[in-house]
């Protein structure tokens, strides 16, 4: 069992848990995994490290509750434990050579783009970071990531924050007026790291992207995570889940992220009726 | 009297067209009066044949003699001087091939059935007994094993009785490996997995679950945590595919992943929070028991037609004669001489279909089997929405990435002799599929008993 020592609610849908887990803290960098079961009935899902703390032997995980796993774990508070906490899995990512960087993150993928931005940052990397989300009261990190960042713009699909557009517009706009980039580093749902590899790919900028397809054991076993990058089958869990923006085939990415959506709703389902039972009995 | 029946006492089994709908176990077993019964027909012969053919040396005519007698607590007893997981070989292991194959009395109608006498006992004892176990007077020294699978188990099964610390770290949240993801629950129930596990924790091995080898700590990290020794056992876990185009389409699986999600995460219960596609039209490519596994499941899992693809004939099909016997009987079709050329999808990207050429035998090949090659214009298209791919596995680069001085072969498998299980590298030792790619559980059994043995010698020369 791995107790939950910190509990944060970041906004309305998205918190955060910091775990015991001293075995995992030894050893987690940033571009890695693990993965947990909440109970003993529970399914194993995979969670990018958000950060981790290997004195106090702590790993830290962001998520929102979209599934029900994750509403279950939302509901758990510290001192709670959880059954299974499972890493560091993946392989790290590498910022050799790297003196300027574009660190983007969009919503959720936030949490998973601040390690890597922090890792930057403390190698002396020159950092601009750009986050990205649906409306203000949704922003997390704010403090975090300008702690890590030369430069932090956050932007707003509703421009209710001041600042409005996509993470891709505003990189975009940095790259017109001349900004220069070793890497970008671009993190969140699918569909915004792909339009974020169109922008930097005709200025032939290294970009990674970190990648969260379905998953059951996490280590090369059961191949349900495989992807097509560069036209080779590779193994997200395995062989990423960091990979070469430019090269991943993400249509394929999104048609395979949606295999079991049917199962899950009707397992939010489940766990809706079972709560309200409990409530109402 | 030896009786003198040329026939096995035929096992219960559950009426095919009954068990193709569940997950409950296909072979009931013998009843006691059973069990004596088939126990008579042993000759006791003095040379043993049977015990040559059985990895672990397990005193057959002596436990079967025993269970004539109607001493079946004995007769258990018997089996697990040698045997640590004797209720698993009974129901797993390839008899046919082993034992029973050097049985006098399969020369003339069909041998002695030592497996199921074997299930018998261990079932027996399970239900009537509870176990003690002899105090052993610790030696203080710890020994470390990689996977909790049937080499890694009978490995700390032995080397708990020597007197040693066993530890063994595994990867998954439970303990048992390929008996637990693999197999299904209706060859095999895990409740019956988990009371053996449990025999060897009464016994002080002690299980680290969610520890992945070669991430969480390396082999050298574990040797820094005080462990004399260290056993690999950790299988050969990583899936092949085809590389035929349509492979990643949604509906396409490894067995490896199909298996895992309905045996280890229980995908078939109803309310199991872990999902698994219910085909309507499965295909499972592959002619092993891992391809009958599969197939079987998707079975019980609701599909109208389930068809087993391979390339060869029935006579090349590795999969064990009884469970070939058993998907036949459940309705599984084969497909036999067939080679899938390209899974095909709607425009949604699920699968619709899966074209495939007919193949005949010509020459035998490097592996002794006749080469299968495709007949020209025989292309067709079969109409499923689940495709399984069962065609092998190798095992898990994880480790070996890891321990640079860890010798591995070209399919990178642990080179590790055959004799002790010694590695390449000081105080490492290996067996089952990790060194030998995809086998059988009881060879697995085999090499983890060697190396208990190895193990202890090198520890005690080394003091």
């Amino acid at each position: 069992m791995y107790r939950i020592v910190r509990k944060e609610i970041l906004n309305p849908q998205v918190k955060l848990l910091e775990i015991e887990a001293p075995y995992v803290a030894r050893k987690a960098e940033p571009g890695q995994f693990i993965i947990l079961r909440v109970n003993k009935e529970g399914e194993r899902v995979p969670f990018t490290i958000a950060d981790f703390d290997r004195e106090k032997g702590t790993v830290t995980i962001i998520f929102q509750e979209v599934g029900a796993t994750t509403q279950l774990l939302g509901q758990l508070n510290e001192g709670d434990e959880v059954e299974d906490f499972c890493g560091p899995l993946g392989v790290a990512s590498h910022f050799e050579g790297v003196k300027k960087a574009a660190v983007i993150g969009g919503g959720l993928g936030t949490a998973i783009a601040y390690p890597q931005a922090k890792k930057l940052h403390s190698m002396g990397v020159s950092v601009d970071a750009i986050t990205g989300f649906r409306n203000k009261d949704l922003i997390i990190l704010e403090k975090e990531m300008a702690a890590v960042s030369d430069r932090l713009i956050i932007t707003t699909d509703d421009g209710s924050n001041g600042t409005k557009g996509f993470v891709s517009d505003i990189l975009k706009k940095l790259l017109v007026e001349g900004a220069n980039y070793d890497v970008v580093i671009a993190i969140g749902p699918p569909i915004m790291m792909k339009v974020v590899c169109d922008v930097t790919r005709p200025y032939g900028i290294k970009t990674i992207v970190s990648l969260n397809p379905i998953m059951v054991d996490g280590t090369g076993m059961c191949g349900g995570c495989r992807v097509t990058v560069g036209g080779q089958i590779k193994f997200a869990c395995v062989d990423g889940p960091d990979f070469d923006g430019h090269e991943v085939d993400f249509t394929e990415l999104m048609r395979r992220l949606s295999m079991y959506k049917d199962s899950e709703k009707a397992s939010v389902e489940r766990h809706k009726c079972r709560l309200e039972g409990v409530v109402n009995g | 009297m030896a009786n003198m029946s040329l026939k096995k006492v035929p096992i219960p089994e559950q009426d095919p067209k009954v068990r193709s709908k569940n997950f409950d176990e296909v072979a009931l077993g013998y009843t006691e009066e059973m069990a004596v019964e088939e126990a008579k027909r042993c000759l006791n012969c003095k040379h043993k044949p049977c015990v040559s053919g059985c990895p672990v040396n397990v005193q057959i005519p002596e436990f079967i003699s025993l269970i004539a007698d109607g001493r079946f607590e004995e007769a258990y007893e018997k089996i697990i001087e040698t045997n640590s997981l004797p209720a698993v070989c009974g129901r797993v292991c390839p008899q046919e091939t082993q034992c029973e194959e050097k049985c006098v009395r399969g020369i003339k109608g069909e041998p002695v059935g030592i497996g199921r006498l074997e299930r018998f006992a261990a079932d027996w004892a399970m239900s009537n007994t509870k176990r003690t176990y002899k105090k052993v007077s610790k030696n203080g020294k710890k020994v470390a094993i990689v996977g909790s699978g049937p080499a890694g188990l009978s490995c700390a099964g032995d080397l708990i009785k020597m007197g040693y610390d066993v530890t063994i770290f595994e990867a998954f949240h439970l303990a048992g490996g390929v008996l637990v993801y693999g197999i299904p629950e209706f060859r095999l129930p895990k409740s019956l997995v988990q009371k053996e596990i449990e025999t060897l924790l009464e016994q002080g091995v002690e299980i680290k679950t969610n520890m992945v080898i070669g991430k969480v700590l390396t082999i050298d990290e574990i040797f820094e945590e005080g462990y004399s020794a260290v056993f690999i056992g950790s299988g050969a876990g990583l899936p092949s595919f085809m590389h035929i185009p349509g492979e990643n389409l949604n509906g396409v699986y490894s067995a490896n992943e199909f298996l895992t999600r309905i045996n280890l995460m229980k995908a078939y219960k109803e309310d199991a929070e872990t999902p698994v596609m219910r085909g309507r039209s499965v295909a499972v490519i592959g002619g092993g028991n891992v391809a009958m596994d599969a197939a079987r499941c998707a079975l019980r899992l609701g599909a109208d037609n389930v068809y087993i693809v391979y390339r060869r004939s029935e006579a090349e099909m590795p999969a064990r004669l009884e469970e070939i016997h058993h998907a036949k009987e459940e309705g599984i079709i084969f497909k036999l001489l067939t080679n899938p050329t390209k899974i095909l999808g709607d425009d949604k990207g699920w699968v619709k279909g899966m074209e495939c050429v007919e193949m005949e035998l010509g020459e035998p090949d490097a592996s002794g089997r006749r080469r299968p090659i495709a007949k020209s214009g025989s292309e067709h298209v079969v109409d499923v929405d689940t495709v399984i791919i069962a065609i092998g596995t190798s095992p898990n680069p994880l480790i070996r990435s890891t321990t640079p001085d860890l010798a591995t072969n070209k399919w990178g498998c642990i080179i590790a002799d055959e004799q002790t299980g010694r590695t390449s590298k000081e105080g490492v030792f290996a067996g089952g599929d990790a060194v030998t790619g995809s086998a059988t559980v009881i060879l697995a059994m085999g090499a983890g008993k060697k190396a208990a043995k190895a193990i202890d010698e090198y520890i005690k020369s080394k003091n």
